[in-house]
């Protein structure tokens, strides 16, 4: 065997030069004893000399370079060891590191994690005090880590706190930010630290009374923030005494007969009266009906969208639009045709030469329909009863804004006008009459254009909406 | 007049029943171009634990508790008579960055009890953001709870300076809003939620544009309170589940209702016990990672509950023995994600490590911390579970004993 002495623990060159050196000789990994330092070299025994394949060109993927940074900086003695024997795995299988169940791989993925845990927590738990200093004032922190983490862990509180002087002392190394630079140096002892900061009274009183009594569960606090971290954190004091208490607090709390409101409450009451609920009567106006349909159960599509999206634009339109139903952004936004199709049906008006703000949009259901899939809310069409019920909300705009034309976009909302089912292509350009005879354009819905496949019938049926809407805009202009 | 020290003391304790706690989600940033202090890097960190077993990662308090409103589950409700303070701006913007200085924190999360009017209350919280961003030039975390009946103009000045921005549903039903929060408006709650999203995928969209577009909250999370009313638990993953779909929220949290000092009269006497928020966190965990519908979480409950005794996957999987036993070896992703005791992770190395060996339950076992759980439901290379899928006893046999979870 032979023996491998490393100048430091974290000496990640020298183990990559010494365990390049080996492989190149082809020492396998049992030939080959690690220490760091003066570390005692136990006894080294002598095996047979196994035969030796050299390795000429020792081979690494990116995954094991980082794993190695990672892992060497655990306390284990034997993480040189186990990091030579997965180099060595790795000449004959160099996908090795996906083969996570592998005892090797899946030792050193410990070791790592373990690591990644270690500088978390040190992000974590690092407790700084506040020192005066003629120069101002300096952040100190004793901190004592797991492994060899702190030159690992440092960076961070540079990017965090890169306005404050700070140092983190530590047994094995120390860090020091001056506001400019990070340097390191030897460990040294407790007593360099502060004992005591003037906010520490302030955070105590906080750890404290942000704790729930009624909800103990030391289990779970001692698995994230485990024993050995309290001797550090100023709060941990308070622990004990707040577990102890934590029973008889909350049986307190259940026992305690309810009091009576106070004077204050009382008078805020009277100020404050709880909102009436949306009276029932006949709107007699557009704002009205608008407000009562907030609350509209008359259909049961109320319940898992956002908004009842009632119609927008002036009461006095002499033209008056309707789609199907609000979709996803309408929904949210409380508005409709305000979403892509909305977006399509706006560049189609200014090209027709029809001003939105004269026109009242509004669609047959009032309610977005739609079916949760994974993340997405997509659009289901409204059935015939959907329809029915929210015709109210139709007819009443209609009764209140009397436009001279009304224009269907789509097949839902000519159903909803006209009460029957209606085919687009026969009937869409020209004027016909609603069961009350007033006028009646029907064209398709500007969401159809959108789900067009090929460019060329989107470009056709883009022009024919066109065509549509300049049609019925004309038309209006005769009246 | 209290002193800073008090006012913490109440203003901690009456912020303690919100659960949200998370500081993750932000967009990266740090002070070394801008020399102050802050910073954000994707996980936020946990501090510390109070023995409730809660992280604590932010300066969670109310900028005061006194309230207009009378929801009868909350401690602030204007009929409680608990000490009453209030924070100045100031005060908060330095206990902020006081505690900031000394690493005892993440940032901030900041709520308050609603005093004079929506806008005022919402305009201080706001004020307490934009100092600590603007005048601090603080990049830490920061969480603002919105108050719904605000102006819009406040929520987008929120929006310009919080990582997250929260509005609490607090009741799964709004029947039950009505009755214990008759002042909260269920429809103006969902509305603000929707007018957040929009602006959250507007600002993203206008931030793939340019670098400068302006800047708004990452993300929006929300809290229901579980066991105030007589809701069961599917109809709160429902609830939770059309919240997500139509919200993105990045989070939903479930509170136990807990007693409170000065309760109200019209809440339940008992407590629901803990773990029913625990198999709720573990259902809503399935419903977002691991592929679970409602109605399929549905078949392992019995009267609208989630099974105490067993968590909710096992719960399903052995009401769907057919499914079972899987080949590990063999099975597709999806079907991996089903086996009790397996978790996203662990089937993602197996699935790497197959690739290279037939694994075996010894390989497995390295691989997944509950592999007592899951060998009635596997096949490796060397395990047949038999007719072990069958057995009448299989809960009592792979029922984890004495729950890790106090
Ligand atoms: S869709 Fe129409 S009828 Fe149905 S609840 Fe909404 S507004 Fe009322």
């Amino acid at each position: 065997m032979r023996l491998i002495r490393l100048p430091h623990e974290t000496d990640v060159a020298g183990w990559r030069d010494a365990a390049r050196a080996a492989l190149l000789v082809g020492e396998p990994p049992e030939a080959l004893y690690w220490v760091v330092g003066d570390g005692a070299a136990g006894d080294l025994f002598e095996g047979d000399e196994a035969a030796r394949t050299p390795i000429v060109a020792p081979k690494v993927p990116r995954a094991f370079i980082t794993l190695t940074e990672t892992v060497i900086l655990h306390r284990d003695p034997g993480r040189f060891a186990l990091l030579y024997r997965l180099l060595w795995g790795l000449q004959a299988q160099p996908q090795l590191l996906e083969d996570a169940s592998h005892p090797d791989v899946h030792e050193a993925e410990q070791r790592a994690k373990a690591i990644r845990r270690d500088i978390h927590k040190m992000h974590a738990f690092v407790r700084f005090r506040e020192v005066e200093e003629p120069e101002g004032a300096i952040f100190i922190a004793w901190f004592e880590p797991d492994n060899f983490i702190v030159e690992a862990a440092a960076p961070f509180f540079m990017r965090r706190f890169t306005g404050m002087r700070w140092s983190i002392l530590t047994p094995d190394r120390c860090a020091f930010w001056d506001g400019n630079s990070l340097r390191f140096g030897e460990g040294v002892s407790r007593d360099q630290a502060p004992t005591e900061d003037r906010l520490e009274a302030l955070w105590r009183i906080y750890y404290a009374n942000i704790f729930n009594p009624a909800r103990l569960k030391v289990a779970a606090m001692t698995r994230e923030m485990p024993r050995r971290y309290w001797k550090n954190l100023p709060e941990a004091e308070l622990i004990g005494p707040l577990i102890e208490a934590a029973g008889e607090r909350a049986q307190a709390m259940v026992a305690a007969a309810p009091t009576a409101p106070s004077a204050h409450a009382a008078a805020e009451a009277r100020r404050r009266p709880v909102a009436p609920i949306v009276d029932a009567d006949p709107p007699q106006t557009l704002a009205e009906a608008k407000a009562q349909a907030v609350g509209c159960r008359r259909c049961p599509l109320w319940e898992p969208a956002t908004q009842t999206v009632f119609g927008e634009g002036p009461a006095s339109a002499r033209l008056m639009m309707v789609g199907e139903q609000p979709g996803d952004r309408e929904d949210l936004a409380g508005a409709p045709f305000v979403g892509p199709a909305g977006k399509m049906l706006d560049r189609a008006l200014a090209e027709a030469g029809v001003p939105r703000t004269e026109v009242y949009l509004t669609n047959a259901v009032k309610h977005f329909k739609f079916e949760p899939r994974g993340k997405f809310r997509l659009h289901k069409t409204p059935d015939t009863g959907e329809i029915a019920a929210c015709r109210f909300w139709l007819e009443t705009e209609l009764a209140f804004v009397k436009p001279q034309l009304t224009v269907a976009l789509g097949a839902s909302a000519a159903q909803a006008l006209l009460g029957r089912k209606v085919t687009i292509g026969r009937e869409r350009g020209r004027v016909t009459a609603l069961p009350n005879g007033e006028a009646l354009w029907v064209t398709v819905h500007p969401s159809y254009l959108l789900r067009l496949p090929d460019e060329e019938a989107k470009a056709r049926e883009y022009a024919r909406f066109v065509e549509d809407l300049r049609g019925a805009w004309a038309w209006r202009a005769t009246k | 007049m209290e002193t800073v020290l008090e006012k913490l003391a109440i203003l901690a304790d009456a912020a303690k029943y919100d659960a949200s706690c998370a500081s993750s989600g932000a967009e990266k940033r740090n002070s070394m171009a801008s020399k102050a202090i802050g910073s954000t890097e994707g996980m936020g960190i946990c501090h510390a634990y109070a023995p409730d077993g809660r992280c604590i990662s932010l300066l969670k308090i109310l900028l005061t508790n006194y309230c207009q409103f009378d929801c009868h589950y909350c401690v602030n409700r204007v009929s409680s008579n608990v000490r009453r303070a209030r924070f100045s701006v100031k005060e908060v913007v330095d206990l902020t960055l006081g505690f900031y200085q000394r690493n005892y924190i993440e940032g901030l999360f900041l709520s308050s009890g609603i005093i004079r009017s929506p806008d005022y209350t919402m305009e201080q919280l706001v004020r307490v953001a934009e100092s600590l961003r603007r005048e601090h030039k603080f990049a830490g975390y920061i969480h603002l709870k919105t108050i719904p009946d605000a102006d819009p103009l406040l929520l987008a000045r929120a929006g310009a300076v919080a990582d997250r921005l929260s509005i609490n549903v607090e009741l799964p039903r709004e029947e039950s809003l009505a009755r214990l929060a008759p002042q909260k408006n269920p429809e103006r709650i969902r509305r603000a939620m929707g007018g957040i999203r929009l602006k959250i995928e507007e600002a993203k969209e206008a931030r793939k544009e340019s670098r400068h577009a302006p800047r708004f909250s990452t993300g929006q999370s929300t809290q229901m309170i579980i066991g105030a009313d007589s809701t069961d638990d599917l109809a709160i993953l429902g609830s939770a589940a059309n919240l997500y779909g139509n919200y993105k929220l990045s989070r939903v949290y479930y509170s136990a209702f807990s007693p409170i000092p000065d309760a109200s009269a019209v809440l339940p006497l008992m407590r629901p016990p803990l773990m029913r928020e625990h198999r709720l966190y573990q259902a809503d965990w399935l419903m977002r990672f691991y592929g679970f519908a409602v109605e399929e979480i549905a078949t392992g409950a019995v009267g609208g509950m989630l099974d105490l005794g067993v968590d909710p996957k096992l719960a399903w999987a052995l009401q769907h023995r057919e499914c079972f036993p899987v080949d590990v070896n063999r099975a597709a992703r999806e079907v991996l994600l089903r086996v009790p005791g397996f978790g996203t992770k662990s089937v993602k190395q197996m699935l790497s490590s197959r690739r290279w060996r037939s694994l075996r339950l010894e390989d497995v076992s390295r691989l997944c911390r509950g592999i007592k759980t899951a060998m009635p439901f596997i096949v490796t290379a060397d395990w047949q579970p038999g007719a072990a899928i069958d057995r009448l006893d299989l809960r009592e046999k792979v029922a984890p004993q004495g729950e890790l979870f106090a």
